[in-house]
């Protein structure tokens, strides 16, 4: 499951239901027996031994990005308790590409640049179809609704090659062209389309789940006062639409951003986005242990502000996603 | 800086065209009959989404499918299932398939069991929040870089620090064949204690990259859980205290019953993340030693050996194993629904 892969799911009216209840403390039963209070004890014992196993490893890189190279090569991550002679220097050179760095400040701005277009076109397309398929009347809504919907079991890797070839020839019947050739090779702008593309049901299914959940009398009564489809969806549905928003854009940024195989693909060695060039250079450099560390949590770090800061709406969002409605 | 600001604005500027056209056009409705009007502002708030999902995914998906059953180009001549022969039939590819297979039945089941205990065992626990913000975080890593942070912990010489390595070298006793001298490459060695698989089965490799996977995934279930669990209404589980019921008994008899509906969509999300294992592979051992997985073949095939329709075949394949899982989930959901009087 990575983070984005939905299925098939059902409103999202519990997963709210839930969140509420997760506020709430969960109450210690009264006059628990003396069993009851060896089991929760091991139970404890047992929450306690999966979070260190859980975090050693991620600790493990984050110190040892710290060292000095002879100090990662020769030592355990462990010994900077008691020998901590840190330096930044790891993380300088593999951010510039003075003295053959790997340049990986490029790359961090290459994300950026794919992933915040990306987010703000899938959101943005998906809210429009989120809106046409609650609140506008026509033939064949709930069928067409079905059909977008259904394209989620398509995986990645069966439209991957096709999309590709459409950016970098064009279509045609014949010899009649159906679709203009953008010569678009290793762009960035074909990374946002294949991200709003693949993405598209996921973000369609999430905010219909929350769009069509709004009150009717009011989209009604606004509709009956003369507003036309634009102003009911900028003045109302999207006002009231911010926490599903805010949560689909967290949770698409964060895919975005850690993705792997579109980036690879589509992206070319200039273009291609941190993630595919920490895997990169981690073949390249298998042996500069060092360097790997701080890459690595170069292309961790934003990802994990956005989880700390945002928590609330980037666990919503998932909850929205997944648990049964 | 000034590289980020100016790509940055020119992208968010292309983005501004594509709002202006939108709002273009469907100002110009109003010129249009009013019935034709109404069904062109439909138009401009669907097609974007319409479009992106036939251009990006069904059309793509069925010309995938129609490559699969054509020869590599250049000839690209018709030739039935063949590619699918030449996977199922080849020692290294069925090995790939197994792998897979291997990867969602032990990672699902794993990262289920590991999700639900801590989901169970932090309920009400001092520390909570804590407790699974920081098993969360593997769930925010990309799993690229999870696969790199594991490499750390596997790896063997010439790196003379690897975490497991210090570990088994630490075990009294331990056979070297095991780790015991703190000098085995975890990640190239398949045998384990003098058990050497077949060719043809996953290695203990293969079963190392899977806890990189678990950990990666086990955070996200557990969050998804214990929302579940927290939704079981006090009620219930008082009603099942006052008969009598244990702690235990009242998680196996109440709760999880309860929540079978959402471990069965935790489930199915695992499963093809398990599936899709590509990342993970990629970052790790590059799918050699006998670890890669199908979506790691696709992409070997695809666009290292350039045979595009064999690749499209792995895709297929893929796709195959899928559907069948999203309809479980699909029945067991209605099931549920039924069942709650739904």
């Amino acid at each position: 499951m990575s983070i984005a892969e939905p299925t098939i799911v059902h409103s999202a009216g519990q997963a709210a239901e839930s969140m509420a209840a997760e506020q709430e403390l969960a109450m210690e039963p009264v006059g628990r027996s003396v069993s009851a209070a060896l089991s929760s004890r091991w139970g404890k014992v047992v929450v306690y031994i999966l979070v260190f196993l859980w975090t050693i490893p991620t600790f493990g890189v984050f110190a040892s990005s710290f060292r000095k190279e002879i100090d990662v090569k020769t030592t355990g991550w462990w010994q900077v308790f008691w020998k901590p002679h840190l330096t930044l220097s790891n993380y300088t050179s593999v951010l510039g590409s003075k003295n053959g760095g790997d340049n990986l400040g490029h790359f961090f701005f290459n994300s950026l640049r794919i992933t915040i277009p990306a987010v703000l076109l899938s959101v943005g397309i998906a809210a429009l179809a989120a809106y046409a398929f609650s609140w506008m009347e026509f033939k064949g809504r709930e069928w067409l609704f079905v059909a977008v919907i259904s394209m989620l079991v398509v995986p990645l890797q069966l439209a991957l090659v096709p999309l590709s070839l459409l950016f970098t020839g064009g279509a045609h019947i014949g010899s009649i062209p159906i679709f203009p050739n953008f010569h678009l090779k290793n762009s960035v702008i074909t990374i946002w389309v294949a991200h709003t593309c693949f993405g598209m049901p996921f973000c369609i299914f999430l905010l219909k789940n929350f769009v069509s959940s709004l009150p009717k009398e009011l989209i009604e009564a606004a509709r009956v006062d003369g507003a036309g489809h634009l102003t009911v969806f900028r003045k109302l549905v999207l006002p009231l639409s911010v926490p599903a928003l805010a949560s689909l854009g967290i949770f698409q940024f964060v895919f975005i951003w850690n993705d792997l195989l579109i980036g690879k693909v589509y992206g070319g060695s200039k273009n291609q986005p941190l993630i595919a060039k920490l895997v990169e250079v981690s073949g390249t450099r298998g042996q500069s242990w060092h360097l790997l560390t701080a890459a690595a949590f170069i292309s961790m770090v934003l990802p994990l502000a956005v989880f700390f800061s945002l928590q609330k709406y980037f666990v919503r969002g998932l909850l929205a996603g997944a648990v049964k409605g | 800086m000034g590289e980020l600001l100016t790509t940055l604005l020119s992208s968010l500027l292309a983005l501004a065209a594509l709002l202006v056209l939108l709002l273009g056009l469907y100002a110009l409705m109003t010129f249009l009959p009013k019935k034709w009007g109404e069904r062109g502002r439909i138009a401009v708030f669907l097609v974007p989404a319409l479009f992106a999902t036939l251009i990006g995914l069904l059309i793509p998906a069925l010309r995938t499918i129609y490559v699969s059953v054509l020869s590599d180009p250049p000839k690209s001549k018709f030739i039935g299932l063949k590619n699918f022969g030449e996977i199922f039939s080849g020692r290294d590819t069925r090995l790939t398939v197994l792998t897979t297979l291997t990867w969602v039945a032990v990672g699902t089941v794993f990262t289920t069991i590991v999700a639900l205990a801590i989901a169970r065992f932090a309920d009400g626990l001092r520390g909570e929040k804590v407790a699974k913000s920081l098993i969360f975080i593997p769930g925010a890593i990309s799993l690229a870089g999870a696969g790199i942070i594991w490499r750390f912990v596997y790896a063997g010489p010439p790196f003379k620090v690897g975490l497991l390595n210090q570990v088994t070298k630490s075990v009294p006793g331990l056979p070297s064949s095991a780790g015991g001298s703190g000098d085995r490459l975890w990640l190239i060695e398949r045998g384990l204690l003098g058990i050497k698989p077949p060719a043809t089965a996953p290695g203990f490799n293969t079963f190392l990259l899977i806890v990189i996977f678990i950990w990666a995934q086990a955070g996200i279930a557990t969050v998804i859980f214990s929302a579940a669990i927290k939704g079981v209404p006090e009620s219930l589980i008082e009603a099942a205290k006052v008969d009598g019921a244990t702690n235990r008994q009242a998680f196996y008899k109440v709760t999880l019953p309860y929540i079978r509906a959402t471990i069965v969509t935790v489930m199915t999300l695992i499963t093809i993340a398990g599936l899709k294992a590509y990342d993970i592979v990629a970052a790790s051992t590059g799918g050699n030693f006998g670890t890669s997985t199908i979506a790691n073949d696709f992409y070997n095939i695809t666009f290292l050996q350039n045979r595009d329709s064999l690749g499209a075949a792995f895709a297929v394949v893929l796709f195959i194993l899928v559907i069948p899982v999203v309809v479980v989930n699909r029945r067991s959901q209605r099931r549920a629904e039924e069942l709650m009087g739904a």
